[in-house]
C-alpha cells in the first residue's frame, strides 16, 4: 500500500464527518425544541471535530504545505471522497435524525475496528471519537424510536423518510479501491463484517419503532467515494468554500 | 430571631388579603433587598416585581434565541474548520443561555410556552440588534466585540441582581460571554493584520454595528421610566447612561490596537470628565427599529415562527411516545 492509497482513506473519513456535520449544523437555531436544537449543535461540533483530526493527519502524511483547511476549502467535488448518504438534504426532522441513525451506526462499528487497527494515528482518533459516536447512536436511536412509534404523523413521515434515505445506506459497505488496499495492512476494516452488525442494529431498532426494513431488492445509489456525487454537494461546497474561494491566501 | 420571623411571615401570610398586611410583606421584602438578601421563587414579593422580572428575563431569553440567527447564518460559510467549529460552539452557547433564562423565568409562574407565544405574537420583545444583518464574515466579529460586549456591560452586573434564579443563571452567562467578546476581538484583530480586502471588511463591518451596540443600553435614563423602580429593586444596579458611558470608553481604547475607526466624529477624550465625549445617538433609528421597522425584523421573527410550528408534530410526536411509554410501564408494574 503507497502513502497515496492511506491519504485517500483518511480523506474518506474526514469528509464524511465534514459533510454531515456541515449538514447538522444548517439547524442551528431552526430545531423543534431548544433542547434538540443544542443536541444536533452538538453532534455537528463533534463532527467537525473529528473531520479536523482526519485532516490534520491526512495533511501530515501529504505534506506540500496542504493543511486541514487546504483539504477542506481547496478540493472540487471530485475529491471528495464522502458518502452520498451525509449530503443528503436535511429535510424535515424525521430526515435529519434517520440519516444519522443510519450514518452513526455505520460509524459506531467502524471506529470500534479501526480503533485496534494498524494505523497508530487513525487508530487513536477512532478511539476519541468512539466515545461521541456512542452517544449520536444511542440519540439518533431514540429518536427514530419515539418518531416510528409516536403519531401517525411522526410515522407517516418517518416512512417517507425511510423511502428517501434507504437507497443511499448501500454505499456504506461497497468497499472502493482505498479501502480494499488497506485492509490488506490491516489499517481500514472489512466493510462486509460491518454490515453485519449494522443490519442488526438497523432492524432491533426499526422493530422497536414499529418499522419495516425495506426489501432487498431496493437499488442501492454509490459513487460518492470515488467522487460521483449527487447535485447536492456542489452547493454545500460553494457556500463552505466560498471566502476561502473569494479570498484567496488570507488568514483568519 | 429565626422563631420571631417565622412568627411575623406566618401572621403576615394568614393576614395576607388584609391590605394593610400587604404593606408590611412589602416592607420585610424591601428589607431583604436591602439587606442584598436573595430572593427565592417562593417568597413572597411584589405583583410587578415578578411581572417585572418576567418581562425582562423572557426578554433576555429570547434574545439569545434570536441572537442565535444573524450569527448561525455565517456557520455554514465560516472561513476554516478552527472558526467554524468556535462559531458552533459559541452559537450552541447562546441557546443555552436562552434554556437557563427561560428556566430561571419559569420559577416565577411563567410556562415556556407561553414565553414563546408572546414572543410569537409580539408581545414579547427581544434585543433590537438582532434585527441588523449580518452582511460579510466580519459581522461575526463585531458581533463578538461589540454586542457581546455592550452585553457583558449589561449582565455583569446582573450576577448580584436580588432575584435568586436569575443571578445565578447570570454568573454562568457572563463567563461564556466574556469568551465570545474575546473570539470576536480575536476575528477582527486577524482581519486587521490581513489583505486590504479583509481591513476593509472589518472596517465596514464595525461602521454598521457602532451605534446599534450603543443603543442596546436603552434609552437615556430622563426617558427610561422603569430604571427609578428596578434600581430600587436591585434588578439593575446602574443605569444606561452609565452602563453606555462605561462601554464607549473601553471601546474606544480598544480599537486602537485594531487601528481601525470607530464611526464617530465626536468620539474624543474628555480630561475633565475622565471620559470619552460621544456625538449623538439617533434614537429615531432605535425606536423605529423596537417598533418593527428594522432591516431584518419581520424575517427574524418569521424564521422563529417558521422553526416552531414546523417543530408542532415532533414535539407532539415526543409527548404521544412518552405517554405510551408510561402507560406500558404502568401495564408492567401492575
Amino acid at each position: 500500500m503507497d502513502t497515496k492509497t492511506l491519504i485517500d482513506y483518511t480523506l474518506h473519513l474526514a469528509d464524511n464527518a465534514l459533510i454531515i456535520g456541515h449538514r447538522n449544523s444548517e439547524w442551528c437555531g431552526h430545531g423543534p425544541i431548544l433542547e434538540q436544537d443544542i443536541a444536533i449543535t452538538n453532534i455537528a461540533l463533534d463532527m467537525i471535530g473529528q473531520a479536523r483530526n482526519f485532516y490534520q493527519y491526512a495533511a501530515q502524511l501529504s505534506g506540500e504545505g496542504a493543511t486541514e483547511d487546504s483539504l477542506a476549502y481547496l478540493r472540487d467535488a471530485i475529491d471528495f471522497k464522502n458518502n452520498l448518504l451525509t449530503e443528503l438534504p436535511n429535510g424535515d426532522w424525521a430526515q435529519t435524525v434517520l440519516r444519522q441513525f443510519f450514518f452513526s451506526t455505520y460509524q459506531y462499528f467502524l471506529y470500534q475496528q479501526l480503533q485496534n487497527g494498524a494505523d497508530k494515528q487513525l487508530a487513536a482518533i477512532a478511539e476519541k471519537s468512539l466515545k461521541e459516536v456512542t452517544y449520536h447512536l444511542r440519540w439518533s436511536s431514540e429518536w427514530v424510536i419515539r418518531l416510528g412509534d409516536g403519531t401517525e404523523e411522526s410515522k407517516r413521515r418517518m416512512l417517507d423518510a425511510i423511502d428517501e434515505i434507504w437507497s443511499y445506506t448501500g454505499e456504506l459497505f461497497i468497499p472502493v479501491n482505498f479501502e480494499l488496499l488497506t485492509i490488506g495492512d490491516g489499517i481500514s476494516i472489512d466493510l462486509s463484517m460491518i454490515k453485519i452488525s449494522w443490519d442488526k442494529k438497523v432492524k432491533a431498532v426499526f422493530e422497536e419503532a414499529i418499522l419495516p426494513i425495506p426489501a432487498d431488492t431496493i437499488w442501492m445509489q454509490s459513487g460518492g467515494k470515488e467522487g460521483k456525487h449527487t447535485e447536492q454537494l456542489g452547493f454545500i461546497l460553494a457556500e463552505m468554500q466560498f471566502l476561502q474561494r473569494a479570498y484567496p491566501n488570507s488568514n483568519w | 430571631m429565626l422563631t420571631f420571623v417565622s412568627t411575623a411571615f406566618l401572621f403576615l401570610f394568614l393576614n395576607r388579603n388584609n391590605p394593610n398586611m400587604e404593606k408590611g410583606f412589602e416592607e420585610i421584602f424591601q428589607d431583604k433587598i436591602d439587606k442584598e438578601i436573595r430572593i427565592e421563587p417562593k417568597d413572597w414579593m411584589p405583583e410587578k416585581y415578578r411581572q417585572t422580572l418576567i418581562r425582562q428575563i423572557s426578554q433576555h431569553a429570547h434574545s439569545e434565541i434570536v441572537g442565535m440567527l444573524p450569527e448561525g447564518n455565517w456557520i455554514t460559510r465560516a472561513p476554516n474548520l478552527r472558526r467554524k467549529a468556535i462559531l458552533l460552539a459559541k452559537v450552541q452557547d447562546e441557546a443555552g443561555h436562552g434554556l437557563y433564562l427561560y428556566s430561571a423565568a419559569e420559577t416565577l409562574g411563567i410556562t415556556r410556552d407561553e414565553m414563546y407565544a408572546q414572543l410569537h405574537s409580539g408581545k414579547a420583545k427581544y434585543s433590537s440588534i438582532f434585527n441588523y444583518p449580518t452582511l460579510s464574515w466580519a459581522d461575526i466579529g463585531a458581533i463578538g466585540w461589540l454586542v457581546d460586549g455592550a452585553a457583558i456591560m449589561n449582565q455583569v452586573p446582573l450576577c448580584r441582581n436580588s432575584f435568586g434564579p436569575y443571578a445565578r443563571a447570570m454568573v454562568r452567562v457572563c463567563k461564556e460571554e466574556s469568551f465570545h467578546q474575546r473570539q470576536g476581538f480575536e476575528i477582527l484583530l486577524t482581519l486587521s493584520k490581513g489583505t486590504a480586502a479583509q481591513k476593509r471588511m472589518a472596517q465596514d463591518a464595525i461602521d454598521r454595528w457602532w451605534w446599534p451596540s450603543v443603543m442596546m443600553f436603552g434609552p437615556k435614563d430622563d426617558e427610561s421610566p422603569n430604571t427609578i423602580q428596578s434600581m430600587k429593586w436591585k434588578i439593575k444596579r446602574f443605569t444606561n447612561d452609565e452602563l453606555r458611558q462605561k462601554f464607549i470608553d473601553v471601546c474606544a481604547e480598544q480599537i486602537k490596537v485594531l487601528g481601525l475607526v470607530i464611526p464617530d466624529k465626536d468620539l474624543k477624550w474628555n480630561e475633565a470628565t475622565g471620559h470619552y465625549n460621544f456625538g449623538e445617538i439617533n434614537w429615531d433609528e432605535f425606536w423605529q427599529v423596537v417598533q418593527g421597522n428594522g432591516p431584518c425584523n419581520k424575517e427574524r421573527l418569521e424564521t422563529r415562527k417558521k422553526a416552531w410550528e414546523e417543530g408542532a408534530w415532533v414535539r407532539e410526536a415526543a409527548s404521544a411516545y412518552a405517554e405510551k411509554r408510561k402507560q406500558k410501564q404502568s401495564l408492567h408494574a401492575a
